[in-house]
């Protein structure tokens, strides 16, 4: 009962919050200190977005954008999960693996682009490659921190227990080591989606939600651009409230290793 | 301490293996070099190959004499100056909203209803799709980079320092009451320490991705002079050399960031006071 007045509490608050922040950009925009055409009104905005769902363009141009970053996230916690479990298991793999990923890591992911550019050329190889470079590194380093930060005295407890490798590694380092896998995941998702967006444009492929807002700057259509924005966020949203809420409602706050702050 | 608490105090990884005992230095500097020999050997011989054309997959000694020359004429430094005064003025901004926004979060669960849409709408837009926009409101030029730079790396100090706040073990503060102390003492000796190891990682992971969103403003704005701008420019020439050297300069400027401020900042707080080894 207390849990959903208190939830009912913070939708309320967040939807007040919203609606604020609305009104004070619709009071800004209709003031006429800046040109219409480089701060467009909500309603603007709106009827704009509206225009492009329907005629279908936007969500082809999301569907682009989703099927590289889906693709190229997923390459990536492919390599990045068990290559850092290994890590966080076994001291050669770290040994060999860690410089390099210390070596590599810090790098931007965009720094690639205009090399990849002319190895691969325009295309959906370049976005995907360097969608798979920028979500690989949070994705391994917070497994392998996760792993090696599961304690000790679990192990040997679960150990004088009687639990074998198997039980070992399903019922005491995964779950140990889930709060950093998950931050990991969330981490390589919202770096995943930073690198489409600049590979899009960088790229310039005709399709994808980051070329449309560099191309739109062109011709000045800001409301194409805030438009586009406004599916990014939709999307982004969706996904960090969404998925990664729910995933992390039905591990790591089950197992109890994260509250939610109180007062 | 930290058999209490070991998912609350979060492992940064560091650069470098950890040195492992009864090891010796050499020892230990081997074992780091071996994996990149190892890289930089597969790499020449696929260079010396001739798969690809040399233009292209140039070997190692074409990207050091790039690096080289460019370091010679003076161009490379310059190029590095500016990109590193655009990061720290973007970074200090970030850094000072973030860890201010992240702790009221993580104290009042008001602050944290009405910050949290808010931050969760901006955080999954990418820095990047700001940056036309910026480039129409605020032009071509460094006010669009640095403030591109500080409003997409305070996303993670937010989240980092908020989620620290929140991981502090409620035993903990309940037990620091319970011996008397009040609120200030509670956030100094308390909150402070055990939330530094996540603000920590959070400033850290802001300051690679202000790295990371500068390298990829400056390859749209166009500016004169950065890093960004030398390895976009070098492809219309297809000197892929130049771009190879620039794309190491990066990296080695990303990496002594984070050997020479993170680590020793790390070292005098977090570890000094036990909350990670």
């Amino acid at each position: 009962m207390k849990a959903t007045m208190e939830r009912a509490t913070s939708a309320y608050r967040a939807g007040v919050t919203l609606l604020l922040a609305a009104a004070c950009y619709e009071a800004v925009a209709r003031s006429g200190v800046f040109p219409a055409a480089l701060l467009p009104t909500l309603p603007k905005i709106a009827s704009t977005l509206w225009a492009l769902l329907l005629d279908g363009t936007m969500l082809e141009h999301a569907g682009f954008t989703m099927y590289r970053v889906l693709f190229g996230l997923a390459l990536a916690v492919g390599v990045a999960l068990p290559l850092g479990i290994l890590m966080g298991r076994f001291r050669a793999v770290e040994n060999f693996c860690l410089p390099l990923a210390s070596a590599l890591m810090p790098i931007p992911s965009l720094a690639w682009v205009p090399v990849f550019l002319l190895w691969f050329g325009l295309g959906n190889m370049v976005a995907i490659l360097i969608v798979f470079y920028a979500a690989l590194f949070p994705m391994l380093l917070n497994t392998w921190s996760g792993v090696r930060a599961v304690n000790p005295l679990w192990l040997r407890a679960a150990g004088a227990m009687g639990a074998n490798e198997r039980a070992l590694f399903w019922k005491v380092i995964i779950p140990g080591a889930s709060p950093f896998i998950i931050t990991g995941f969330r981490q390589a998702f919202l770096r995943a989606w930073i690198a489409v967006v600049g590979a899009e444009m960088l790229a310039a492929s005709d399709w994808g939600l980051g070329w449309v807002i560099f191309d739109a700057k062109e011709f000045l259509n800001a409301d194409i651009m805030l438009a586009a924005l406004a599916v990014i966020g939709a999307i982004g949203f969706v996904f960090e409230r969404l998925v990664f809420g729910s995933l992390e409602r039905a591990t790591v706050m089950r197992w109890g290793m994260v509250r939610t702050a109180k007062g | 301490m930290t058999n209490f608490a070991p998912a609350a105090s979060a492992h940064v990884p560091t650069a470098g293996t950890p040195v492992q005992r009864g090891e010796s230095r050499w020892r230990v500097m081997g074992r780091t070099a071996l994996p990149f020999l190892v890289v930089a050997l597969a790499w020449e011989a696929t260079a010396h190959a001739g798969i690809f054309p040399r233009k292209l997959f140039p070997p190692l000694e074409d990207v050091a004499g790039a690096l080289l020359r460019l370091t010679a004429t003076g161009v490379l430094p310059h190029h590095v100056l500016d990109t590193f005064v655009r990061l720290l003025a973007g970074f200090a901004l970030a850094a000072a909203a973030g860890v201010a926004i992240g702790f009221a979060m993580g104290r009042s669960r008001r602050a944290e209803d009405v910050v949290l849409p808010l931050i969760s709408i901006g955080a999954p837009i990418p820095g990047l799709a700001y940056a036309p926009l910026f480039l129409l409101w605020f032009g071509l030029g460094n006010v669009t980079a640095v403030l591109l730079v500080a409003v997409v790396s305070a996303f993670p100090i937010v989240f980092n320092t908020w989620a620290g706040v929140k991981a502090v073990k409620e035993i903990w503060l309940r037990s620091a009451q319970a011996m008397g102390a009040d609120d200030r003492r509670l956030l100094h000796h308390v909150i402070l320490p055990g939330a530094l190891p996540y603000m920590l990682t959070g400033l850290r992971l802001g300051l690679a991705q202000a790295w990371r969103i500068l390298v990829g403003v400056e390859m749209l704005a166009a500016v004169p002079w950065g890093l960004g701008w030398m390895i976009f420019g070098a492809r219309e020439f297809l000197n892929t050399d130049v771009m190879l050297a620039g794309v190491a300069v990066i990296g080695a400027m990303g990496l002594a960031l984070e050997k020479l401020v993170f680590q020793r900042l790390e070292r005098y707080t977090v570890v000094r006071w036990g909350m990670m080894s």
